[in-house]
């Protein structure tokens, strides 16, 4: 059962996800949204996320916290650590896309 | 008979790389890291030309480069641990090594013999023989603290090298600073400096190699060591230079360079502010602050030091800003575009290079006019070092 458990949570950001969130944005918001994440998270986080001052942001490293709370992170930030908070820059269904794909690996 | 040699000389360069098809020194080159792709390109500062493209140096992003003595060989730092050797007149990889996990940048030492390596993953620093890249040492960043990923080993930030066969770096997660002596061979005589500040983040080194100054995430204040002292000491500099404002979300981690002096005075970014701290640079006092456009990530003196070029972190990252130096005001803002990820001058300063990340381009500026002077394509083009770096200590 908990094997299965990843599989099916990727499948439901697929396609139920994508419904959601994807189908807010346009390719061309993805797509800009991905280079961010690469380039300016990358800043810290490694250009293929494997980590650097900051932590990995891998979807290994993410298998232990939800959606929500990556979401939030991304957001607000973590007190006392260089980890900003965007809002601001990145809206909450951005903040959410990003979350999702950073936990199920799909970050273009 | 002269002649005929010159030829043949000639002809084996020709055949060596495509570029070179005349006997030409590097002293006009120049690499630029093109982060996404895990290339560097080979460009000729004289010309404004692109000679070459080198592949296949991994995870780039976050690079950095210095160059052999001759300015010939340029060794590029990579993030996944790659320490790679490039042949910039044949324009080809001599030798690659993943010398460990994740790693921030490097040094040459005074001697052009050792090359040093500051990693995130094993936190240390390592140190290699820059002919073979053979290990010469290993020196683990431990310091027995609990928040660090690897237990007990440091990240390693702010690596510099400094006259006597030295590099000196200091530890993220410790905050301690670390002199690495191999003045008496391979095997260095450590001398560690505790008190230096919760989280420093990076950290510069004058260009005598004398006064080596760390900036604080953790602490509103910048940490100094007067390395010319018999006994060493971390001392606060700009002790609460924010006390009681708000401090922003820092988007991007500033950067100290080694060409942050000019005039007597040291300029550098504040962390989480729009503005520039100018520094007495005998005094280590506060002489004043200049407020800026955004976050600054770079702030770089040109080399005749009349001019502090300024880059921003996101979302300020499209502007540049220009400090005339005597009277401290801002006497240019330029827009080259979005992600200015980089600058760097001419040796003399006649000219500056920008990489324009977002838009694939690296954009030159005369530094007298403003004027754009050139423009070449670069893929998500990062740092650009120019091999007069060679001849300069601490960068």
């Amino acid at each position: 059962m908990l094997r299965l458990l990843p599989g099916i949570l990727v499948i439901v950001a697929l396609f139920g996800g994508n419904a959601r969130a994807g189908g807010d944005l346009s390719a061309a918001e993805i797509a800009r949204l991905s280079n961010m994440v690469r380039q300016d998270c990358g800043s810290c986080h490694g250009l293929t996320l494997k980590g650097g001052l900051g932590r990995p942001l891998t979807v290994d490293q993410l298998a232990g916290m939800d959606r929500e709370t990556v979401r939030d992170i991304i957001l607000f930030g973590i007190d006392d650590t260089p980890m900003p908070g965007w809002l601001g820059l990145l809206s909450e269904p951005e903040a959410d896309w990003i979350a999702r794909a950073l936990k199920t690996g799909a970050i273009q | 008979m002269m002649r005929a040699g010159l030829g043949i000389v000639a002809l084996v360069f020709l055949t060596a790389a495509a570029f070179a098809a005349e006997l030409r020194g590097t002293g006009d080159l120049g690499v630029v890291i093109e982060r996404a792709s895990g290339s560097v390109l080979i460009v000729d500062t004289s010309t404004h030309k692109r000679l070459a493209r080198v592949e296949g140096l991994g995870d780039i992003s976050h690079a950095s480069v210095v160059f052999s003595r001759d300015e010939r060989y340029a060794y590029v730092f990579g993030r996944d641990g790659g320490l790679t050797k490039i042949d910039v007149l044949e324009a080809r990889i001599v030798k690659r090594v993943v010398q460990a996990g994740n790693s921030i940048g490097g040094a040459i030492s005074d001697d052009g013999a050792l090359i040093a390596v500051s990693n995130y993953q094993p936190g240390g620093v390592r140190i290699f023989d820059t002919r073979s890249l053979n290990l010469v040492a290993d020196i683990p960043a431990a310091y027995g603290g609990t928040n660090s990923d690897d237990g007990a080993l440091s990240k390693v930030i702010g690596l510099v090298d400094v006259p006597g066969r030295r590099f000196v770096f200091t530890l993220w997660d410790a905050g301690e600073t670390w002199i690495a002596d191999f003045s008496g061979g391979d095997d260095p005589e450590l001398t560690k400096i505790g008190d230096v500040g919760a989280n420093p983040y990076d950290a510069l080194v004058t260009a005598n190699g004398r006064h080596y100054i760390a900036g604080l995430f953790g602490e509103d204040g910048l940490s100094h060591i007067d390395l010319w002292q018999a006994d060493p000491k971390a001392e606060r500099i700009l002790a609460g230079y924010g006390r009681g404002e708000a401090k922003l979300p820092v988007y991007k981690m500033p950067h100290l360079e080694g060409w942050a002096e000019a005039d007597g005075a040291l300029f550098l970014p504040a962390i989480g502010r729009h503005e520039l701290l100018v520094v007495d640079s005998k005094t280590f006092e506060e002489i004043g602050r200049i407020a800026v456009h955004g976050q600054p990530v770079f702030a770089m003196a040109r080399p005749d030091g009349r001019q502090i070029w300024v880059n921003f972190a996101l979302p300020h990252n499209d502007t540049v800003q220009v400090i005339d130096v005597p009277t401290r005001q801002i006497v240019r803002t330029l827009k080259p575009g979005p992600a200015v990820l980089h600058m760097e001058f001419a040796p003399r300063g006649h000219e500056v290079w920008l990489s324009v990340r977002d838009r694939d381009r690296l954009k030159v500026y005369d530094t007298m006019t403003f004027e754009r002077v050139a423009e070449l394509p670069a893929q998500k083009p990062s740092g650009i070092f120019f091999t007069a770096r060679a001849h300069r200590t601490g960068l």
